[in-house]
């Protein structure tokens, strides 16, 4: 098999990998996000406490030994996970704190009258936060949002550490066999750029199907 | 208590800091009864009607609704809300839905109406308002009396037993107040219940029936409006009204 018959089948099948791992990390590092951002605002006291905690925490940590103590420091107490799902669990949880805080910030800059209005048609705090408040602070967030998705789509290099055989990991894997880094390397990296590309394609569309009529700024 | 009594506030009590906002403020109205209130800036008016629907609570004292004392801790003060519409200073409409929504929101997930029947709704009370045309648009679409005229529409559209109205036309150019209180008027004569915040004078002396004078927290008299406004024995309201007809006097000119 010639190099780059070698390569290609190899690093793209590493490119569904990353994927796929991709494809459960953004959704519940949202999600997470979400949950974090709400709880730190309007859960009660020690729910409040604890997820700030888990933000600092995981905040605290470069991701790299997040990933290493998933993968490593949890089956010693018990609870395995395959590279791949420590990769993703990892991934979650780093995005998610990072999130949280655009969230956070954004349901912030919600102005108090429009809490007053729901709570004034008798609305329960609950059906405010999520009909209310959210949609139009993750409107707010969603620029940040974004921005911490790009990293994630960058970062996921990192599951390599882990034996998740994912873009990078092969990339190095066959460069130490063939010895052509320039090109292995400028290869990776344009798969991941293209990754990029698309997210923020996409989250241009989003951008613009929920903008809201009216709040346009006008150059 | 009489069943001809809609709200009923007995010694209501509200302190921030060291600043005492409301002082023993007790009344009721009636069904149908038009309240207006009014007073100068910092005299607790605002206060006064939050404290009522419990967007503020209250240090002490108590209110009832329907009979029904809303300041218990037992009460599911989203069921009393239900019944009060709340008209604010700054609308305060949702900017994420449009007009329709706006009203809509409400009848779907408060008072769980399906969908179809909340839009037609919502419709309805929009029409009521006059702004049949205007049913699509966002807020940041619509004037400010336009906006104000939504927001009556969605606390119309829970179909409360009474009205509160937080100096609602306060945020308004000039021009724009009289599309907002003729929409007023015509609730008014209709015998909505309602405790209006205003210094709309000509609005207050057309269809109030009861109108209070507030200053530094407490209720000073209390009244008829044209009684307050031209033969007034306190002082402080004397000067209160001679003062803002001063204000109308300028504004119109």
């Amino acid at each position: 098999m010639s190099f780059w018959e070698a390569f290609l089948q190899r690093i793209l099948t590493a490119t569904v990998i990353t994927i796929e791992i991709l494809l459960f990390a953004i959704p519940f590092g949202v999600l997470l996000a979400i949950a974090l951002a709400v709880a730190r605002i309007y859960a009660a006291k020690p729910l409040a406490i604890f997820a700030a905690g888990i933000v600092g925490l995981i905040r605290g940590l470069p991701l790299i030994v997040t990933l290493l103590l998933i993968f490593f420091a949890l089956p010693k107490i018990g609870i395995f996970f395959s590279p791949f799902w420590s990769a993703v669990l990892g991934f979650v949880l780093c995005t998610g704190a990072y999130q949280s805080e655009y969230v956070r910030g954004a349901i912030q800059s919600i102005e108090i009258g429009q809490s007053e209005a729901a709570q004034a048609l008798g609305m329960s705090k609950f059906r405010e936060v999520v009909h209310i408040i959210l949609p139009q602070a993750l409107r707010r967030a969603l620029p940040g949002i974004s921005n911490e998705i790009i990293y994630l789509i960058l970062y996921s290099s990192l599951a390599s550490y882990i034996a998740v055989e994912e873009i990078f990991a092969v990339a190095r894997y066959i460069n130490s066999i063939y010895h052509r880094a320039i090109q292995i390397f400028l290869f990776a990296g344009l798969l991941y750029a293209a990754m990029a590309t698309v997210a923020t394609a996409i989250f241009k569309l989003i951008e613009i199907r929920f903008r809201i009529p009216g709040l346009e700024i006008v150059r | 208590m009489s069943k001809d009594i809609v709200l009923k506030a007995e010694n209501i009590h509200k302190t921030y800091g060291n600043n005492e906002i409301l002082k023993e403020i007790s009344f009721e109205i009636h069904r149908g009864e038009i309240k207006i209130v009014c007073g100068p800036s910092g005299s607790g008016k605002s206060t006064l009607l939050r404290c009522l629907n419990l967007l503020t609570q209250p240090d002490e004292g108590h209110v009832w609704l329907e009979g029904e004392e809303i300041t218990t801790p037992t009460m599911d003060i989203n069921q009393a809300r239900q019944k009060i519409g709340f008209v604010f200073q700054e609308f305060n409409l949702f900017n994420h839905l449009p007009a329709v929504k706006n009203v809509s929101i409400g009848l779907e997930i408060v008072k769980g109406m399906e969908k179809d029947e909340a839009r037609d709704y919502a419709l309805k009370e929009l029409e009521r308002v006059g702004l049949e045309e205007h049913t699509h648009k966002y807020p940041a679409e619509l004037s400010g009396g336009q906006k104000q005229r939504v927001a009556i529409a969605r606390a119309l559209a829970m179909n409360p037993v009474i009205m509160f109205y937080d100096e609602p036309t306060s945020a308004l150019d000039p021009q724009l107040i009289g599309e907002v209180l003729d929409v007023m008027l015509q609730l008014a004569k209709e015998k909505l219940t309602s405790l209006v915040v205003t210094h709309e004078m000509g609005f207050a002396q057309s269809v109030g029936d009861n109108m209070i004078y507030m200053a530094d927290g407490k209720i000073i008299e209390q009244g008829p409006p044209l009684e307050l406004i031209q033969h007034s024995k306190h002082e402080s309201t004397r000067q209160f009204f001679t003062h803002i007809a001063e204000l109308y006097e300028r504004e119109r000119r």
